[in-house]
């Protein structure tokens, strides 16, 4: 899974059937000091409550989201499963 | 998932079993703010989107999932056409 910052909404009208009633968002990766890693990507929220702005945690294997939304057969590979409160990574020496 | 620009078309007539009825676009991988990112590809348009078109895409193995029959040799298919992004 990994830490993620939600960038904003995508809207989209014509789309596959199983996105129905799903919220796609756009997430940066971030590392361990919230810092951008990587290209942003879309994910769908599985907490419904994720806005933007908020710091997320993401989980992006398939055959784990399938198992989350039971549905062998979903074409989703980027799940929000959390809505992040605070992150603590001590300094190392 | 990410985003997309539809590019353009590709025409093959001979095919692999199980990916006859599959219409190919060329798409150009783009950010959030619709720059393009990383190389052009190749996907398996689901949705009959034209060129021009912003959409959305799955890749790896879930792209598969997205066609019908869904056990195909596909790692990029365009899931949705995508009105806005609002970031």
């Amino acid at each position: 899974m990994n830490l993620c910052r939600v960038l904003g909404t995508v809207v989209a009208t014509e789309k596959l059937p199983v996105f129905d009633g799903r919220k796609i968002l756009v997430v940066q990766p971030l590392d361990e000091k919230q810092q951008p890693l990587g290209k942003s990507f879309l994910a769908i929220d599985h907490s419904s409550c994720a806005g933007k702005g908020d710091l997320v945690l993401v989980m992006n294997e398939g055959s784990g989201v399938r198992q989350v939304l039971q549905d062998k057969t979903a074409p989703i590979r980027s799940l929000i499963v959390g809505v992040v409160d605070a992150v603590d990574v001590p300094k190392t020496a | 998932m990410y985003l997309g620009r539809v590019i353009g078309t590709v025409v093959a007539t001979r095919r692999v079993s199980g990916l006859e009825s599959a219409s190919f676009k060329v798409v150009q991988p783009v950010d959030h703010q619709q720059k393009p990112s990383g190389p052009v590809e190749v996907a398996v348009d689901r949705v009959s989107a034209s060129p021009g078109t912003l959409v959305m895409l799955e890749g790896s193995r879930e792209a598969a999932l997205a066609c019908d029959p869904w056990f195909v040799p596909v790692d990029a298919a365009i899931v949705g056409l995508v009105d806005e992004v609002d970031t």
